[in-house]
């Protein structure tokens, strides 16, 4: 009996899950269905079945270079990620294996900076910006991106470095390694984990981020957020070529995520489970 | 080798003293256990001898050298840590030939040591597996068998056991003791059960809030307590103190008596009480009883001494085993 009834509830929390993962899921397979259409299709209302046409992808192509935005893309966003993990692995290193009165107060502090609304800094970034000519360059971009992550980039390798004991550092200071052969042998090993998962996560907030890299570029340095927000302009709405966009957009980031998923989930719900 | 002897050892953290001073000589080969209650500083006094905490003040010498400044690598010892602290990412094979690595031994010479290390430990089977995959048993035998391999002069155990099983917990302080027979080489086995302190010492220091309270053999701190600390802490269950007016006929204002050398009766004795709660162990019982003017006191009878919640008996305390304590709570003889 009590077998059936957990086979039974299997069966229901299965489909629960499949219902959510549908529903969460389905923007992203609605906007490929509709890359796939005519533009009359597409604007003439809800339908599942395209007519499973590449018009709108050579359209996108021929009308726009993508290989640009891609490549800017791609700069900004790994380029901003490692500058982020250069300036805060040493940073919650030091908070997590010398912790002082104040660490958790400074981690508070950076991470109250994500609380504000971005529209509230713009006018005075967009000036900065303007007057130090970083506008519309993957330098300045990138600069932009490394800040605007970094607070979660230190709280996650934070939190990650507070899952090494610090009795296993001990004990490898008394089995005879030096401070390199502790860094080479021991810490490392024990961190890439951690280190990789948020590098990963940060990529994927950088690839996708879409305020500040809609307003602070116009074409030199324009990523794929504002390749897609292009098809959106004084030419009219092409819902068909805004979704190919879109899809050759996200198309990077979905492959890269399905390949790193187990570790994407261990880095997101690390501390969480032990 | 591996005579330690510490001098006038003083640890601080900022204004908080934690070891105010400590004079202590561990011969070679010995079996040390430090042994008292949590927060005693039994901990921090190995972690001073490891050289994981610096000194305040006062000297560390090992074998005649004073290593007070010495880094932990260089004082020749070995630790195993209560968390076992292994290497999750290597293989038990790896964990414990790590030191070795370190210390630049040749591969043929690590291979031989670590096989050698792994077959006195019943560790041949799993030498290729992760400590992840390991019971808590194998685990802190994986983190002896690293401390082993390095040879060192002196081993340090920082509460071993305490995260295994009761019944393990046995069998692997039976594994630590025969492990010392075999090396002969000196151990500090730091600890707040004093049944692992008795089993296993061959001598026992007893701390209290980063005092030695005393040293000496098992039996010594059992027959002999300086002081009511030592008296109440050795001993399973604790010995029972007796103040005041029942006191008087011992001429002390406190006096104590374990629970084994009381005398029970159902008719007749010095004291009458009224049983509390009798837990039968099978072998033993133990009883409280609640004494008229004194209060609770346990008493050790045989298993087949029957009684129950709310019977009368007769209590008769071992003259001869009556420890006395003056006003100070020293022993007084």
């Amino acid at each position: 009996m009590a077998r059936a009834v957990s086979t039974r509830h299997k069966v229901v929390a299965t489909t629960a899950a499949w219902i959510v993962a549908l529903i969460i899921f389905f923007p992203i397979l609605y906007t490929i269905i509709t890359s796939l259409k005519t533009e009359p299709e597409a604007i003439k209302g809800f339908n599942l079945i395209p007519s499973f046409t590449l018009e709108s992808y050579v359209t996108v192509h021929t009308q726009r270079d993508y290989f640009k935005p891609f490549m800017n893309s791609v700069v900004i966003s790994v380029g901003s990620t490692l500058l982020a993990l250069l300036v805060a692995i040493p940073a919650a290193w030091s908070m997590a294996f010398s912790p002082t009165r104040r660490t958790k107060d400074i981690l508070m502090w950076m991470l109250s900076t994500k609380m504000m609304p971005a529209v509230a800094v713009l006018v005075p970034i967009y000036l900065i910006f303007r007057d130090t000519g970083l506008l519309d360059t993957r330098f300045g971009l990138t600069i932009m991106l490394t800040l605007i992550n970094l607070p979660i980039v230190v709280w996650m390798l934070y939190t990650y470095f507070r899952e090494i004991p610090g009795e296993i550092l001990e004990a490898a200071r008394m089995d005879g390694a030096g401070l390199l052969q502790e860094i080479v042998h021991v810490l490392t090993p024990m961190a890439v984990p951690g280190i990789a998962s948020t590098l990963l996560l940060n990529i994927i907030l950088a690839w996708n981020e879409s305020f500040w890299t809609i307003r602070l570029t116009t074409t030199n340095a324009a990523p794929l957020t504002a390749f897609i927000a292009s098809f959106s302009s004084p030419q009219g709405l092409f819902w068909a070529k805004l979704s190919a966009a879109s899809t050759l957009a996200i198309a990077p980031i979905l492959i890269m995520g399905w390949f790193s998923q187990k570790q994407l989930v261990r880095g997101l719900t690390f501390g969480a489970v032990k | 080798m591996g005579k330690i002897i510490l001098k006038k050892v003083n640890k601080s953290f900022g204004a908080t003293q934690v070891i105010p001073g400590i004079d202590l000589t561990i011969e070679d080969g010995e079996f040390v256990v430090f042994v008292g209650p949590s927060g005693c500083g039994k901990s921090t006094l190995l972690r001073l001898i490891a050289g994981l905490e610096d000194t305040s003040s006062g000297t560390i010498e090992i074998d005649g050298k004073d290593v007070t400044a010495a880094a932990p690598a260089k004082r020749g010892l070995a630790m195993v840590f209560q968390s076992y602290a292994l290497y999750p990412h290597m293989s038990v094979r790896n964990n414990i030939a790590f030191p070795l690595k370190m210390a630049k031994v040749s591969p043929d010479v690590i291979e031989k040591k670590v096989t050698e290390a792994a077959r006195v430990l019943n560790l041949t089977n799993y030498l290729e597996r992760r400590p992840g995959q390991l019971s808590g048993g194998q685990r802190q035998r994986v983190a002896i068998g690293r401390a082993i391999v390095r040879e060192p002069s002196a081993f340090l155990f920082d509460e071993p056991l305490s995260n295994l099983d009761a019944a393990l917990r046995g069998t692997m302080r039976l594994e630590i003791s025969e492990l010392h027979q075999q090396l002969k080489t000196t151990m500090i086995y730091v600890t707040h059960d004093q049944v692992e302190a008795m089993t296993m010492a061959d001598k026992i220091v007893v701390l209290n809030a980063g005092n030695i309270e005393q040293v000496g053999s098992p039996l010594d701190l059992y027959n002999k307590p300086d002081n009511l600390f030592v008296a109440g802490f050795i001993g399973s269950p604790r010995m029972n103190f007796v103040k005041g007016e029942a006191a008087g006929p011992w001429h002390a204002p406190t006096i104590g008596i374990r629970p084994e050398h009381i005398r029970l009766s159902k008719e007749s004795g010095t004291w009458k009480g009224i049983v509390g709660v009798a837990e039968h162990l099978g072998s033993d019982t133990f009883l409280h009883v609640n004494v008229e003017g004194i209060g609770m006191l346990t008493v050790r009878a045989g298993g087949d001494f029957i009684v129950s919640h709310g019977d009368t008996v007769f209590l008769t305390p071992d003259d001869a085993r009556i420890h006395r304590f003056d006003e100070n709570g020293k022993a007084a003889r």
